[in-house]
């Protein structure tokens, strides 16, 4: 698995030991820029903040950790008694918390149980926006908890789009992209296809494929927000 | 393929769909299918699903007649109807021989075939159907047909019960990736026509084969009977499934000039010729029963003779007019098939029939002037206006000396088809009917 980014740099030596012991591989940064220097190609494994040698730091560097286009998780908060009152109103910036001094155990314990959780590596990879979900391990696709049923090519051409919220592709593009290979309907398909989808996600949720004008087509709100 | 297949698997896990249905279409035009578990999914996509083909209207040979289906995980669909917890799903099928190679009777593999002709020449053949069909209170032939909204049997009800089954139908077809461009109520008594929004000519045989299923399924739900005869009525309109047609080359509609008075390409006008010119050779697959000449007569806006025009109800090929700025729509519609049709054979035919006028240059004649019908006989010869065949018989004649129509279904389906129909039609000059009964049998 990728290494887990520990604040701060060095971390406590207990915290370091219980990692090495359970397997945990890590590396340890003292704010966002040498955490992002340092970082692997694949990203962060996770995080774990320890809140209570340096509070201000460590509660910045979470919001900047999650307000990347790809929030880190799982990030796990090390905070003291107390501090307890200050994770009121800070629910988005951890996943979990542990109460310091740790119990090695109990750490290790609330990492499984965070991998299970939100994971990369146990938990199936998803792709949403708004109320749109595509579970990329399982093929299924669902708006607003309703399962859509999709043929495969719908389903490829949501997951292209979906990736890339807010990019206009060109029916060329799509079809290189999604369709890759040679097909009866030619360039035409796309719009096809297109159709079907929104005929699928329904009149409340078509317009989230919107049409470019003599471009092609784009998911979602427009980078500019037109 | 692999990722389709296992999207199908994994679907069918996921969703919890316990029956897949594998359709498939007879030469005739009639779908069949079989359902296996989702067991027997893995395996079907791996090695396809032996049977004996000798059971299937077209499909039997004298040597060998055990056939393989083989699903196409493309056209995996979750069907939206059914009981309660009941899911399934469907595909159709390409039937194979034992070796893998394309079974010659199968009517999708044989438009696929056309369509790779036509992709040799760089086009991408779109259609788009009307279909039309009659909604009657039941489907007992011994009974005099009751449609539901002529006005004594669904007296109160009427309006209701069509417009339910039609929001009905429109929803399932949404559902089933089978967009919808207009639907309304026809001129005939209870008779509905719904146009599908265009798409590739094998998805949209598919999707044919689709609709007319799910049309009936929903009026049955009902206790209704839906009905595509082309003529179910005499004396009212019968249906038809007039479909437009463009030729795609990459993004561009091949149909069109900017230029031309007409908006037409000079691979529209040699489209356009062909159709006409071979148009009596193709018309046994695109009317093949001996009811749909019943329907292909003068005063029901049926087209009669082999003529085009732009705004003419009578003509066999239209051009409707595209508006500015909507070049992609540039279309020609050919409105002689019936919804009774095998749209397989029916769109392999129209196409070949096309593809051979372009390649043949052919050259395309005047457009017909006012209504054909008003016409004297002397004046249609004098302009050369051809009639369409008049009987399945006249058709079947003129079929049979077709090379065009040998070439695009192959000798199998051409040779099992012209036999079949012609001992339709005997059963047909065999019957003795009320019409001489009332005519003759009192004077003679």
């Amino acid at each position: 698995m990728e290494p887990i980014l520990l604040f701060p740099d060095p971390p406590p030596p207990e915290l370091a030991q219980a990692l090495d012991l359970s397997g945990y591989p890590w590396k340890a940064a003292s704010d966002e820029l040498a955490a992002s220097r340092i970082e692997p190609e694949s990203g962060w494994g996770g995080a774990i903040i320890c809140a209570y040698l340096d509070p201000e730091r460590a509660f910045a560097l979470c919001r900047s950790l999650r307000k990347r286009d790809v929030p880190l998780e799982p990030l796990l908060l090390l905070v003291n008694g107390t501090q307890l009152g200050d994770l009121e109103l800070r629910d988005d910036l951890y996943d979990d918390f542990c109460l310091a001094p740790f119990h090695p155990r109990e750490l290790e314990a609330r990492l499984k149980h965070l991998y299970w959780n939100t994971g990369a590596g146990t938990r199936p990879e998803l792709v949403e926006y708004g109320e749109l979900v595509l579970n990329l391990e399982t093929y299924q696709a669902a708006i607003g908890g309703a399962p859509l049923d999709l043929t495969y090519m719908e389903y490829e051409l949501l997951k292209f789009l979906s990736s890339n919220p807010g990019k206009v592709f060109t029916r060329e593009t799509l079809l290189s992209r999604v369709w890759g290979y040679e097909y009866y309907g030619g360039a035409r398909t796309v719009d096809v296809h297109i159709r079907r989808l929104r005929a699928k996600l329904g009149e409340h949720h078509a317009n989230l494929i919107q049409t470019v004008r003599s471009v092609g087509y784009r998911f979602g709100q427009s980078r500019w927000g037109s | 393929m692999e990722r389709q297949q296992d999207y199908v698997l994994r679907t069918v896990e996921e969703r919890g769909v316990r029956l897949i249905r594998l359709w498939f279409t007879d030469v005739l035009g009639q779908l069949k299918s079989v359902a296996i578990s989702p067991a027997e999914l893995e395996n079907a996509f791996e090695e396809g699903l032996h049977f004996d083909g000798s059971v299937i209207d077209g499909f039997s040979r004298v040597q060998e007649s055990d056939v393989l289906a083989k699903p196409d995980p493309n056209t995996f669909e979750i069907l939206p109807w059914g009981k309660g917890s009941e899911i399934s799903g469907r595909m159709f099928c390409d039937i194979l021989n034992h070796d893998d190679t394309p079974f010659e009777g199968d009517p999708r593999q044989v438009l696929k075939r056309n369509l790779d002709k036509a992709h040799d020449r760089g086009f991408s053949f779109m259609t788009a159907p009307e279909m039309e069909f009659f909604y009657f209170a039941e489907g007992d032939p011994s009974k005099s047909l009751v449609p539901l909204d002529s006005g004594s049997y669904f007296d109160l009800t009427t309006a209701d019960v069509a417009s339910d089954l039609r929001t009905r139908t429109l929803l399932v077809l949404e559902a089933m990736g089978i967009p919808v461009e207009y639907s309304f109520h026809e001129d005939a008594p209870s008779q509905h026509e719904i146009d599908l929004r265009y798409t590739d000519a094998l998805t949209m045989a598919d999707n044919i084969m689709t609709f007319r299923l799910i049309v009936k399924e929903i009026a049955m739900e009902q206790g209704v009977f839906a009905s595509f005869m082309p003529k179910p009525l005499a004396g009212v309109q019968g249906s038809g499934m007039h479909t437009h047609m463009s030729l795609f080359e990459g993004d561009e509609n091949a149909f069109h000039e900017p230029g031309d008075p007409f908006g037409l390409s000079k691979v529209a006008r040699g489209f356009i010729a062909g159709l006409l010119h071979h148009a009596p050779e193709i018309t046994a697959v695109t009317n093949q029963l001996v009811n749909s000449y019943k329907r292909l007569i003068a005063g029901y806006e049926a087209p009669v003779y082999v003529t085009w025009a732009r705004n003419n109800q009578s003509a066999l090929v239209r051009v409707p007019v595209t508006k500015r700025g909507k070049q992609s729509s540039t279309r020609i519609e050919y409105r002689s098939p019936d919804p009774a049709c095998n749209p397989y054979l029916a769109y392999s035919v129209m196409l070949a029939a096309g593809l051979k006028g372009i390649e043949g240059g052919y050259e395309l004649p005047p457009e017909a002037a006012a209504n054909v019908f008003e016409l004297t006989p002397e004046q249609r010869a004098a302009e050369g206006i051809r009639p369409l065949p008049q009987s399945l018989s006249e058709s079947l004649d003129v079929m049979e000396n077709s090379e065009l129509v040998a070439e695009a279904l192959g000798e199998h389906i051409f040779e099992w088809f012209l036999r079949n129909k012609r001992a339709e039609w005997a059963d047909y000059k065999a019957q003795v009917t009320q019409f001489e009964l009332d005519r003759y049998l009192p004077a003679w």
